[in-house]
């Protein structure tokens, strides 16, 4: 009797696996299935697969719509595969599908630094190049990475922004995600240093956690502005930050009184741009990041570089880019999004 | 009540009780007075005097807390949302069982409201407010008939659903998010409107509270939550339907939080995946701090929403008076702990006056 059961129970636990692993197949179909297209092989024709976190995404829409414009004016053939959802190995079978295929080149935003690592390898032996952007892999997985921003320019366009729009003096609060967030916290660090520096009349009064929610965030913000009844700007370099207290403030007396910006996306901040709320505030632009990666996919192909420190090459209206440590190519200055411009951009 | 004949005179002698006499007396005061007594002593008033000390306190530190128009907006409107998860919070509570999947019910709802307003542009506000209800109404119903039909423990059952309706909301939203530009201006401007200054969402909430506590403390279904919660066994010997009360219970506490999540898209605008995680410990929290026994069969609704009202204003109040994050937390912690140690102090002397009464010594 047990024997029976408990065969049937392994006989279950082999069902459930199989129909997940089925359904796992069928959801991971792909949408614009155009990889197979990419046999126009390495020999030549420049031939460009986007691998973004996930399909549907649409920060991704933007940034592959930018590289498919540049490897089409490059002469080359775009594609875009990808995951439906952004799991740690599930665009390991997309990048093997192109290897196999040798396209010239994969352009991938990699969903976890190691997991893919040894599929992106493979890719590299068969001589495809391949270029990371947006979130990179270790750096011995790929040729170039890429990079949106610095920490320095993201600090520096935030300070300059709301030092600007306060006439460099009065006190200033900073809205972050969570006190421990790495990145922020390094982030908030050079802003420091830049107001001792450079702005000697700003004053930093408060610095406070919204944890990366819209409640907390909406509500801190609304505390920070009966706490410091003379604040005249806030900088919350957090998307959910930013968007959350551009919402408190438009519904307050204070809007327009006290100054808003920080790191934002334009669907997110697109009604507080237009109510006045928030004059402007940052990020890169997809499509241009999107654009420099196939640029450099390009150069590598071709053999103009081979992703060394010190490498140039020119990418199309972009500019001229230089290789920097670590194999790595920032794009740039971030990009200031404001009421003259944002409803170019939909993501 | 005539003294036993003295034959010990050392040891007090009580009054040996008669057919006549009863537990309890009746009481001699003034019915005024009774109720201005009972009043003074009541959980509720206690919870009020504390509330009303926060807020005094955060005034005189900085007069726009309570007197600027937005302080005193933001004094109504901040709670709104809780005070609802609250009320039926409590009515659950009351009946010894607990709802911890209101957070997920209230991200549902309130991405549920998002997408309408955007897939369906047509639909009249008052619609969405009604599917955001049902929609609550019967994620409740689904943990009440798993609650009462499969008798396992609320806390349990609750608890899974709590993931299973979040994990709806993540599969459903994934990495897309709500944002203000999505929703209907009339709506959004709902989320601050004030009628003779006082907040509509703050109307709103107060008048589903009234609605409630007047059910409960009138209704004799309402009442039936209370015996239920003493002592649930003696409810089904006694002939009450525990079941359906029950399920009652869990069906109000789901559509409540539907209508908290409504609220929370007017108020923050924005709606991702993880809207309202977290938010069932503070409501529970709320009907805690309340005067709601944890073990049910006491407790009110006005004392839970007066409980979220000052779990909101104290966590607004406290940056205010320059007490740091951490310390925050800790207090609402020591309320929390206060509130139940009361209780069972409370509880304990009331079981030995009772005792006392009942087999005099």
């Amino acid at each position: 009797m047990t024997s029976i059961s408990r065969r049937s129970a392994v006989l279950g636990v082999a069902a459930l696996t199989a129909g997940l692993a089925l359904t796992g197949c069928t959801k991971a179909a792909t949408d614009s299935g155009t990889a197979g297209t990419g046999a126009a092989t390495a020999a030549g024709k420049l031939s460009v697969v986007f691998i973004p976190k996930n399909l549907g995404n649409p920060y991704f829409d933007t940034s592959d719509a930018g590289g498919k414009k540049a490897v089409e004016a490059l002469g080359g053939t775009y594609s875009e595969v990808g995951p439906q959802q952004a799991s740690p190995d599930g665009q390991v079978q997309y990048i093997n599908t192109a290897a196999q295929q040798h396209v010239s080149a994969l352009v991938v935003s990699a969903n976890d630094p190691k997991a893919i690592g040894d599929a992106l390898n493979q890719a590299r032996k068969g001589g495809t190049k391949v270029v990371t952007f947006d979130s990179d892999t270790d750096a011995q997985y790929r040729d170039l990475f890429i990079n949106q921003a610095s920490p320095e320019g993201l600090a520096k366009v935030e300070v300059d922004g709301i030092t600007k729009q306060i006439g460099d003096s009065g006190e200033i609060a900073i809205l972050s995600a969570s006190a421990n967030a790495t990145n922020q916290n390094a982030w908030i660090d050079l802003m420091k240093k830049d107001l001792a520096a450079n702005h000697p009349n700003v004053k930093l009064v408060d610095v406070v956690y919204g944890n990366d929610d819209d409640q907390t965030s909406f509500d801190k913000t609304a505390a920070l502005l009966q706490t410091h009844p003379n604040l005249k700007g806030i900088i919350s370099p957090t998307t959910v930050g930013v968007a959350a207290a551009a919402r408190y403030l438009s519904t307050s007396d204070k809007k327009v009184k006290v100054a808003l910006t920080g790191l934002g996306t334009p669907n997110q901040m697109r009604e507080y741009v237009k109510n006045g709320t928030v004059n402007e505030f940052y990020l890169w632009n997809p499509a241009d990041l999107g654009a420099l990666a196939a640029y450099a996919a390009d150069a590598l192909v071709k053999g103009k570089i081979t992703g060394k420190e010190g490498d140039t090459f020119t990418a199309g209206s972009l500019g001229d880019f230089k290789v920097g440590a670590n194999q790595t190519v920032l794009l740039g200055d971030p990009f200031a999004f404001n009421a003259g411009n944002i409803d170019q951009f939909k993501f | 009540m005539t003294p036993a004949p003295t034959q010990e005179p050392t040891v007090s002698v009580p009054d040996t009780p008669t057919e006549t006499q009863l537990l309890v007396e009746p009481s001699s005061m003034s019915p005024r007075r009774r109720v201005l007594e009972g009043l003074l002593r009541s959980r509720e008033f206690s919870i009020l005097v504390v509330l009303l000390l926060v807020i005094a306190a955060a005034t005189i530190k900085n007069p726009s807390f309570l007197l600027s128009s937005s302080g005193w907006r933001d004094l109504l409107l901040t709670p709104s949302m809780l005070i609802l998860l609250a009320v039926g919070q409590a009515a659950v509570i009351i009946t010894r069982n607990v709802d911890l999947s209101v957070g997920s019910v209230l991200g549902l709802t309130a991405y549920l409201t998002g997408r309408l307003f955007i897939d369906h542009p047509e639909l009249p506000m008052v619609a969405v407010f009604v599917a955001a209800i049902v929609v609550g109404g019967l994620l409740g119903l689904i943990n009440g008939l798993l609650v009462a039909l499969a008798r396992v423990p609320a806390l349990v059952i609750t608890l899974g659903t709590l993931y299973i309706y979040r994990g709806i909301v993540l599969s459903w939203a994934g990495s897309s998010r709500i944002n203000a530009s999505d929703l209907p201006s009339g709506f959004l401007s709902l989320g601050t409107a004030q009628v003779l200054t006082i907040p509509v969402l703050f109307i709103v909430a107060v008048a589903v509270l009234v609605a409630v506590g007047y059910y409960l403390y009138t209704a004799r279904s309402g009442r039936e939550f209370y015996a239920i919660g003493s002592d649930p066994d003696a409810a089904v010997l006694y002939g009450l339907n525990v079941r359906r009360r029950v399920v009652g219970a869990f069906v109000l506490s789901g559509a409540l939080a539907g209508l908290a999540g409504v609220v929370f898209a007017a108020r923050y605008g924005s709606v991702s995946s993880d809207a309202g995680t977290g938010i069932e410990l503070q409501a529970v929290a709320a009907v805690v701090i309340g005067g709601v026994a944890i073990f049910g069969g006491s407790g009110t609704v006005w004392g839970a929403a007066l409980g979220a009202v000052l779990l909101v204003t104290i966590n607004r109040a406290l940056p205010m008076l320059g007490i740091p994050d951490f310390w925050q937390q800790a207090l609402v912690g020591a309320l929390i702990l206060s509130a139940i140690v009361l209780d069972r102090v409370l509880a304990a002397r009331q079981s030995r006056r009772l005792v006392e009464a009942r087999d005099p010594s």
